[in-house]
């Protein structure tokens, strides 16, 4: 088990920059996502971090030991993959054991090696079967022994639950997490799926554009999102954002948007004169018909225990998560009330969240 | 219920098109085989039977086919036969019966190798330059890759004979005429090609998640090429060895342009037995049936990698 250590690593593909500059720690034993829409170049990073791809500038420390430019069978990591790349040709049994057979160990030893990992995925009634026959669940568990069976230095995982129904995925995210909390590997995950990110990491880094836009805690994520893409990445549904025009200075304490005096957490830096966004999640709205921010119904989603009721504003439609037992009518012009201390204001222009009470320095990439 | 068993089913074909089916695979069979099957049966007439009119489907079975194939034989007056020592084997006693005696063997042994080894060796060679440049071409960053790839489809795109005066005029200033290697290199180079293409196409289509696995597992390039790759790609492998096979144990123009004895193949060879004293039918039609064996053989060996090679890319798995 060991540190992880991305320095200032860039990767381009001739004009095509994936990855600009990503620098992050991942402690050992730490369960580590990286997030982010498909393009983003977290798979990049991942890659490189196991030696798929080399960087065309910046280091990589594995264990405090520079990897950089090691081949991908010199840095002791194992690699899960999102088809899970099971040799067809082998039954799980040896599929488990190929990457000792690779190193040569003796057969007997490989085989109580596989048994034991098999044992802790509770696949060792499947070892004499063949892969081709295993269902979604099962593939995955095969294709975690095979990491588990080498006891690496970290885990990696590109997308290993994309291609399951969500019913297995939800089971494996579970196990997955268990696992981790069991054998306490150092694990880097990647995922564009934002709810298995939650469910699992320890830390998130959110990427969009090879560039990490906020690292930390997924709850301090959800909670102070760095910047408009994240804030808009995270959450279902996602943050929803007031557009306004107007000046704040530090120290205030409300924003002005049209008729309505909304209070924000304390601001810490002011911004001059230019375009804004409140950001608002949709479980910090409630109906208030004393509230002079007005919006009309658009529509309801019933979901059992809440419901998403859509609004329109005058400053962009507004989803809200309200109680299911809320009745709410179409057309109806209703008032809304805000969760002021859970509020976050951004610079549209650059997409940054201003410093406030609530944001700290913390989070920005 | 009864209205639900008897609705009309799209995947199911229905007892006509069932009917229909069989009824045009039976007679595509009857028009491809019929003429296999009259050759094999020509191979167990006697000259005579072969020629008869109206042809004779039921006849006594002879091995004169067989024998004139494998010997060389001369014509002698009956008062010579009559003071030769009575025939020791059954064929000696058939070549007897026709007023010739054995003179030695004939020349389709060595034929039949000089096929082997040619067609064997340059599929064998195609194949294997064929999967390393697909795999390339499939997992690297090649430069001018479409344009090579284009070059290399190119080179079937004119019918390769006809190139033949410039390879004939090429071989006989570098001495590769009538040579084994010769004919090897030239199939090979007619076949690389086709080789790989096709196998571009079935090593595309391994993920190559495989091969990252192995090497992050400590194998090298070339091993994880070996115990990743080559065994998901068998069937494409097959598949191409079948297709390049056929043709070089097939092709006949070049052969007869290039090759005269040391190096001759079965396909010239054959309608040159027909010269050797009369239109000796049962001779060529058993050349014929011995020099459909191999590919026979091997085509049923292969077959259920053939049937995927020919169907491949039709479904995606």
């Amino acid at each position: 088990m060991a540190e992880i250590r991305v320095e200032n690593v860039q990767k381009s593909f001739g004009a095509f920059t994936a990855v600009k500059g990503s620098t992050f720690t991942i402690e050992n034993g730490e369960f580590f996502v990286m997030l982010g829409p498909s393009g983003c170049g977290k798979t990049t990073t991942l890659r490189m971090i196991a030696g798929l791809e080399l960087p065309t500038a910046g280091k990589i420390l594995l264990g405090g030991e520079d990897v950089t430019f090691n081949r991908a069978a010199a840095r002791d990591i194992a690699f899960v993959f999102q088809l899970f790349a099971l040799y067809p040709h082998m039954n799980v049994r040896q599929n488990i054991g190929f990457p000792l057979k690779c190193q040569g160990m003796a057969s007997k030893e490989i085989r109580q090696a596989v048994e034991e990992a098999a044992k802790l995925l509770r696949i060792d009634h499947l070892l004499d079967r063949s892969v081709t026959g295993l269902a979604g669940g099962d593939r995955q568990r095969v294709a975690l022994g095979r990491c588990i069976v080498r006891r690496p230095k970290a885990f990696l995982m590109d997308e290993p639950l994309g291609t399951l129904d969500t019913e297995f995925r939800d089971l494996m995210v579970r196990e997955l997490r268990e696992l981790h909390n069991r054998i306490g590997a150092t694990t880097v995950y990647v995922t564009h799926d934002q709810l298995e990110a939650m469910a699992m990491a320890d830390k998130i880094a959110v990427m969009n554009h090879g560039v990490i836009e906020q690292f930390g805690r997924p709850q301090e994520i959800y909670d102070r999102p760095a910047t408009m893409f994240v804030a808009d990445f995270l959450g279902s549904p996602p943050m929803n954002f007031l557009a306004f025009r107007g000046a704040v200075a530090p120290g205030q304490r409300s924003v002005r948007i049209g008729e309505a005096e909304l209070a924000v957490p304390e601001l810490r830096e002011g911004q001059s004169e230019g375009e804004l966004a409140l950001g608002v999640r949709p479980e910090h709205i409630r109906l208030d018909d004393a509230s002079p921010f007005r919006g009309a119904v658009f529509g309801a989603e019933y979901l059992g225990t809440t419901q998403i009721v859509t609004l329109d504003t005058a400053y962009g439609q507004v989803k809200a998560r309200l109680p299911a037992d809320r009745n709410v009518k179409a057309g109806e012009t209703v008032g809304l009330a805000f969760r002021s201390e859970r509020l976050s204001l951004f610079d549209k222009t650059s997409g940054r969240a201003l410093r406030s009470a609530l944001h700290g320095e913390a989070g920005h990439g | 219920m009864s209205g639900l068993s008897q609705a009309h089913s799209v995947v199911a074909p229905s007892t006509a098109t069932r009917r229909i089916a069989g009824a045009i695979v039976i007679v595509y069979a009857l028009v491809t085989l019929i003429p296999l099957l009259w050759i094999i049966a020509t191979s167990f007439k006697t000259p005579p039977d072969s020629i008869a009119y109206p042809p004779k489907i039921v006849f006594t079975p002879s091995l004169e086919g067989y024998v004139n194939l494998f010997t060389t034989r001369t014509r002698q007056s009956p008062e010579m036969l009559a003071q030769l020592p009575p025939p020791t084997t059954w064929y000696d006693k058939l070549v007897r019966s026709r007023n010739m005696v054995i003179a030695g063997p004939s020349n389709v042994i060595p034929r039949f190798v000089n096929s082997i080894i040619i067609a064997f060796g340059s599929t064998f060679l195609a194949v294997f330059l064929g999967t390393l440049a697909a795999y390339g071409f499939s997992r690297f960053r090649v430069p001018l890759k479409d344009d090579l790839l284009f070059f290399i489809l190119s080179t079937r795109m004119m019918p390769p004979i006809a190139v033949a005066i410039p390879i004939y005029l090429m071989y006989r200033e570098i001495g590769l005429t009538d040579t084994k290697l010769g004919m090897i290199l030239l199939y090979t180079a007619v076949n690389v090609s086709l080789a790989v293409w096709l196998l571009k196409g079935f090593i595309d289509e391994i993920p190559r998640e495989y091969e990252e696995a192995a090497m992050i597992d400590g194998y090298t390039r070339l091993q994880a090429f070996r115990k990743a790759v080559l065994p998901q790609a068998a069937t494409g492998i097959a598949a191409t060895a079948i297709f390049c096979l056929i043709f070089a144990w097939n092709e006949y123009a070049f052969a007869v342009l290039l090759t005269s004895g040391n190096a001759q193949t079965m396909p010239p060879f054959i309608p040159f037995i027909i010269g050797e004293g009369g239109q000796d039918w049962p001779a060529v039609a058993a050349a014929t049936t011995l020099f459909v064996i191999p590919i026979l053989v091997f085509t049923i060996l292969l077959r259920k990698h053939l049937l995927r090679g020919i169907t491949f890319g039709a479904v995606r798995k």
